[in-house]
């Protein structure tokens, strides 16, 4: 199952392919939300990982438009049970990512991207 | 019997009969469980603090349900399609991937707090794969640069492996090594033929200690892993006072998921059960 969590942190890795080659768009997903047990702290330490526009723009993509603009200053418990949903609960079971850059197709089905590259493609 | 390794590449080896059986096999479970184990006591990860883990060639997902028991965050990446398909269908709550290690991860740098890999490198050194590739050399080398890259400073990374040779261990180190780790090999059980087991811990930024820890000498006890790890864990939380790490799972979530697997193996799965019924909702 690919989250938003995951996408978040998710390059192109083909050779070459070294700018602008973030974040992957989605394109024709199909989700699924499954609850997860929030951990306030988890969700807390992991926002300085976060690229904070790609996170919410994905998150407007996939429907879900809790988060605001911009990373809030104050973090409150609303705030942080928004994120733990679109990073932990939000699953993605088909579609494909799509390199902004090289244009490489990822695809994923039952919720597994296939993230094989080709020959020409291998660093 | 020959090496898994030198038999057919992962993806095939590992078909559809292969990683069941693989997976049911209770002594196999153990085995893992135990390394599995082990590679969390070496990680050395704060005990209180939550923690987002790569596993490396997850498999099954038989590493990953320690993960997941242990209260952990984890992705899974693996180059056997048949063994994801299981993972699927034990509900291991890690993202999956399937991707070739050989080929290099594409996570932003600093994505993980650790990573483990149990019984995977040996395949790097061995048997082609099916899909397009290159030398042995050229593959470890674009593994480790891109996991180094993938981890955050400090940190580590713990992969238990089968190697054939201290050639091959060279190798492996030594490519480690160039990717900018530090670290080193760590032989448990050195002098037990059944019990000998090889960890290669590696260090981003110092790892947070100057030393490689020691190997564990005398002979092996089973469970003795985790009985170790939690009670590290115990003493080092009673110092650190409130746990802000997820909520270990208890007893009833292991036993409930155990009972759920145990009637998993008897009736064969349909591929898409994991699918059907559910409520999709199509995006675009
Ligand atoms: C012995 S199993 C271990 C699985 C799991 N870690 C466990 O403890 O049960 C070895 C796994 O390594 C995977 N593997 C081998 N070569 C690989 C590669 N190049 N990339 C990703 N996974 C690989 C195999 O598909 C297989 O699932
Ligand atoms: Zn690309």
């Amino acid at each position: 199952m690919v989250r938003l969590i995951t996408h978040n942190l998710l390059a192109c890795h083909a050779k070459g392919c070294t700018s602008n080659n973030f974040p992957l768009k989605l394109q024709d997903v199909a989700i699924e939300v499954r609850e997860a047990e929030f951990n306030p702290d988890f969700v807390r330490g992991f926002l300085p990982r976060l690229e904070w526009k790609a996170l919410v723009q994905a998150a407007r993509e996939l429907g879900d438009t809790s988060l605001p603009e911009e990373m809030p200053e104050m973090v409150d418990d609303g705030f942080l049970k928004n994120l733990h949903h679109v990073l932990l609960e939000i699953h993605i079971d088909e579609g494909a990512m799509i390199c902004p850059n090289c244009g490489h197709t990822y695809p994923i089905s039952n919720g597994i991207p296939n993230m094989l590259l080709a020959e020409h493609e291998i660093g | 019997m020959s090496r898994p390794e030198l038999v057919a590449p992962p993806e095939i080896y590992y078909g559809d009969i292969e990683a069941k059986k693989y997976t049911n096999n209770t002594r196999v479970q153990q085995i893992q469980a135990d390394m599995t184990y082990r590679a969390l006591e070496l990680l050395n990860l704060p005990p209180d603090d939550p923690a987002f883990l790569l596993d490396i060639g997850c498999g099954s997902g038989l590493s990953g349900e320690i993960l997941d028991q242990e209260g952990y965050t984890w992705v899974g990446c693996d180059i056997a399609p048949s063994m994801l398909e299981v993972a699927l269908e034990r509900e291991v709550e890690g993202d999956l991937f399937l991707q070739d290690i050989g080929q290099g991860f594409g996570f932003r740098p600093g994505s993980f707090d650790g990573a483990i890999s149990i019984s995977v490198l040996q395949w790097l050194l061995n048997a082609e794969t099916s899909h397009p590739t290159s030398s042995p050399p050229h593959r470890l080398n674009r593994f480790f640069t891109t996991l180094h890259s993938a981890l955050r400073n400090p940190s580590r990374a713990v992969l238990q492996f089968y190697p054939t040779s201290d050639d091959q261990i060279q190798l492996i180190t030594s490519t480690a090594q160039k990717a900018g780790f530090g670290g080193g090999v760590i032989v448990d059980y050195p002098n037990s033929k059944k019990a000998r087991k090889v960890f290669l811990c590696l260090f981003v930024g110092g790892g947070g200690a100057q030393q490689v820890p020691q190997g564990l000498e005398g002979d092996e006890v089973e469970d003795d892993s985790q009985a170790r790890f939690e009670k590290r864990r115990e003493k080092l939380k009673a110092r650190g006072k409130n746990g802000r790490r997820k909520n270990i799972k208890d007893k009833d979530w292991i036993l409930k998921k155990k009972e759920l697997y145990r009637q998993r193996g008897k009736e064969s799965v349909p591929r898409d059960s994991k699918y059907t019924g559910r409520k999709r909702k199509t995006v675009f």
